[in-house]
């Protein structure tokens, strides 16, 4: 939102040489993606804070949009989830039967796929395929002025449909997330177990010595992390999206590449302070 | 009755680029007021920023004693809820049948039972000819319907400030003279203040009791109807009149060269066609906020063009007017006697 008083300065200077037009060209570009696009979102972001607490929650619409994401994410997710337990299983595998560990390749397991992998595969689909179909279904109704409407007829679209939304999204990462960690342990347990002559005592045995809980809790806070950031960079994109159909293309690439990155940046902060706070379990 | 917008030192502009500045107007409670301007002068944002959808650089809008742009968020959706606004395209949810779609203002703010809110809601249905179509989903209709559709949604909770931006857009002659007519009886029978964005000359010389037009960045006028329209000012006379040459361009306005160019020709803004008589509402009835025909003329001093205010039937409306009021006001004060309609010859 502009707030009063910014167009005071309209039409002074506007005509000037063509070497500090691109160069004011190329300011105010840089202003607006390092301040003011960020400003303007964690505007919406404190905004949609405020709207959760107003009362009557959606159920309704949280439901059929949990319902949605489910639906695009699921299939998806487990098939990216086995592939990737078995090419840890192997890469790892192959690097510790060079130190001769061999009987640890399940405490592998639980590090790189419990704590790294299933947050992170989660995050990629969740941004990938329920993010951008949540950014293109906001952005069309943006275009076509419904948006508008519903707050001309007196209802805050960020309660009506931002909350719903970014709720569904964290609450179906954390479930994502266990799926993810499920299916990537058994496909690396049947790569280690199979191909890579393993045996399944030692596996179970290295996960056990390995895991502790507080890796999974972990895990679980940055999936529902991620769901709430690509619930909310999904939305602000789709709400800001204009002209046209083209409008909402570009917001739909934009919301993933954005929240992509916002990802990676949260999954290592979290990393970090996850391994500060938390002693790693002794063997 | 409607509610007064009050308009004062309006500004908005994009980035570096002013859409308008300093625009000030009063949109007369209970009547119909029409805001002209080619295509580009930054209509529909004037009409976005009358309901908050946009906030002004700078100015006021008084709605009442509610100053708009500076209000917080929940008396501005407290305030929104005096508006009914009709967008270009309708603006219908997608997902949304249109008795829901219909419905939707009266389930999230009134407390009506089901049975009620169905009663309201094909009353509205059928006030704008969609009976029938209840079930029917915005992709399925026509654009003329989703105009309509969005007109009843925009009617339901009885709105004092109807904002309408251009119902002609991409609708038939038939259809638009139709909706107009649509306008003139919902006015007469909800009285509340009508504002409406438009580049439709026919539209705007027979509907409105008041007539703005924007141009570069301004307002150029803003008045009662037979101001405008016997106006001598270049920029409302060619675009009532239509014309190419004048000062509107095609791109922005034209240079100098340009004109010089065009009056070698003889192309010129074109004489002053008659003032139309105001369209009447069909059931005869007169409007609480209508003017008498021709009294702005008598009042200031000006002649209109000759021929105005002659009906197609040839009658002559500054004579007919007060007879015409008189009449209703018997029929009226009559019980049981309906009041007659113009074309018939009751009166």
């Amino acid at each position: 939102m502009s707030t009063p008083g910014i167009g005071a300065d309209q039409g002074a200077g506007r005509k000037g040489g063509g070497g500090s037009a691109a160069l004011r060209k190329f300011s105010d570009g840089a202003t607006n993606v390092a301040v003011k696009e960020p400003g303007r979102f964690f505007a919406m972001v404190l905004d949609t804070f405020r709207a959760m607490f107003k009362w009557p929650f959606q159920w309704r619409e949280f439901i059929e949009q949990s319902w949605f994401i489910v639906s695009v994410t699921v299939v998806p997710t487990m098939l990216v989830a086995i592939p990737f337990g078995g090419v840890l299983s192997l890469q790892v595998g192959g690097l510790i039967r060079q130190l001769g560990a061999q009987s640890y390749t399940g405490a592998t397991a639980v590090v790189a796929i419990v704590r790294e992998a299933s947050p992170l595969v989660t995050s990629l689909l969740v941004a990938g395929a329920a993010g951008s179909a949540m950014c293109a279904d906001i952005g069309a109704r943006k275009i076509r002025e419904e948006i508008d409407a519903m707050e001309v007829l007196g209802i805050n679209p960020l309660h009506r449909l931002v909350v719903p939304r970014v709720f569904a999204c964290a609450f179906i990462a954390l479930f994502l997330n266990g799926l993810v960690s499920v299916v990537g342990l058994i496909g690396g347990y049947v790569f280690n177990v199979m191909l890579q002559d393993g045996t399944p005592g030692a596996y179970l045995a290295s996960f056990n010595a390995m895991a502790q809980l507080p890796d999974l809790l972990q895990a679980e806070f940055k999936a529902f992390l991620f769901g709430v950031t690509a619930g909310l960079v999904a939305s602000y994109k789709g709400l800001n999206a204009k002209g046209g159909p083209k409008g909402v293309g570009d917001a739909v690439n934009q919301t993933v590449v954005i929240t992509f990155m916002l990802l990676f940046v949260e999954n290592f902060i979290t990393s970090t302070l996850y391994f500060q706070f938390v002693p790693s379990k002794g063997m | 009755m409607g509610v007064e917008i009050r308009v004062e030192g309006l500004t908005k502009s994009f980035g570096r680029q002013t859409i308008w500045q300093d625009v000030s107007l009063t949109v007369p409670a209970g009547e119909i007021s029409v805001l002209l301007g080619p295509s580009g002068t930054g209509k529909s944002v004037f009409l976005k920023s009358l309901v908050g959808l946009l906030k002004p650089d700078r100015g006021h809008i008084w709605i009442g004693d509610r100053d708009l742009p500076y209000l917080p968020e929940h008396d501005l959706y407290e305030t929104r809820k005096l508006f009914g606004v009709l967008f270009q395209d309708g603006a219908l949810f997608g997902s949304m049948n249109l008795f829901d779609n219909i419905a939707f203002p009266l389930r999230e703010h009134t407390k009506k039972s089901e049975s009620e809110i169905k009663r309201i809601v094909l009353e509205k249905m059928d006030m704008v000819g969609l009976l029938g179509a209840e079930t029917k989903l915005p992709g399925e209709i026509s654009g003329g319907m989703k105009k309509r559709a969005g007109l009843a949604r925009a009617l339901v909770l009885d709105p004092e400030i109807l904002l309408v931006d251009e119902p002609d857009s991409g609708l038939d002659p038939v259809r638009t003279a139709l909706l107009n007519q649509l306008f003139i009886d919902l006015n007469a029978q909800i009285n509340a203040t009508f504002l409406i964005v438009t580049h439709d000359i026919n539209t705007a010389r027979t509907i409105p009791d008041n007539i703005g037009m924007l141009y570069r960045r301004e307002l150029v006028m803003f008045g009662p109807r037979e101001m405008l329209l016997s106006s001598e000012e270049p920029v409302v006379r060619q675009f009532l009149n239509a014309r190419r040459a004048g000062p509107i361009g095609m791109s922005e306005e034209k240079d100098v060269s340009e004109l010089e160019a065009e009056s070698k020709m003889g192309l010129d803004v074109g004489t002053l066609p008659p003032i139309q008589p105001q369209l009447m509402p069909s059931d005869g009835r007169v409007r609480a906020a209508q003017h008498a025909p021709g009294a702005w003329c008598a009042a200031h001093g000006v002649t209109p063009p000759a021929g105005s205010f002659i009906d197609d039937l040839g009658r002559n409306w500054v004579e007919e007017w007060p007879r015409y009021v008189a009449a209703q006001q018997t029929a009226a004060s009559a019980p049981g006697v309906q009041p007659g309609h113009p074309g018939g010859a009751q009166y």
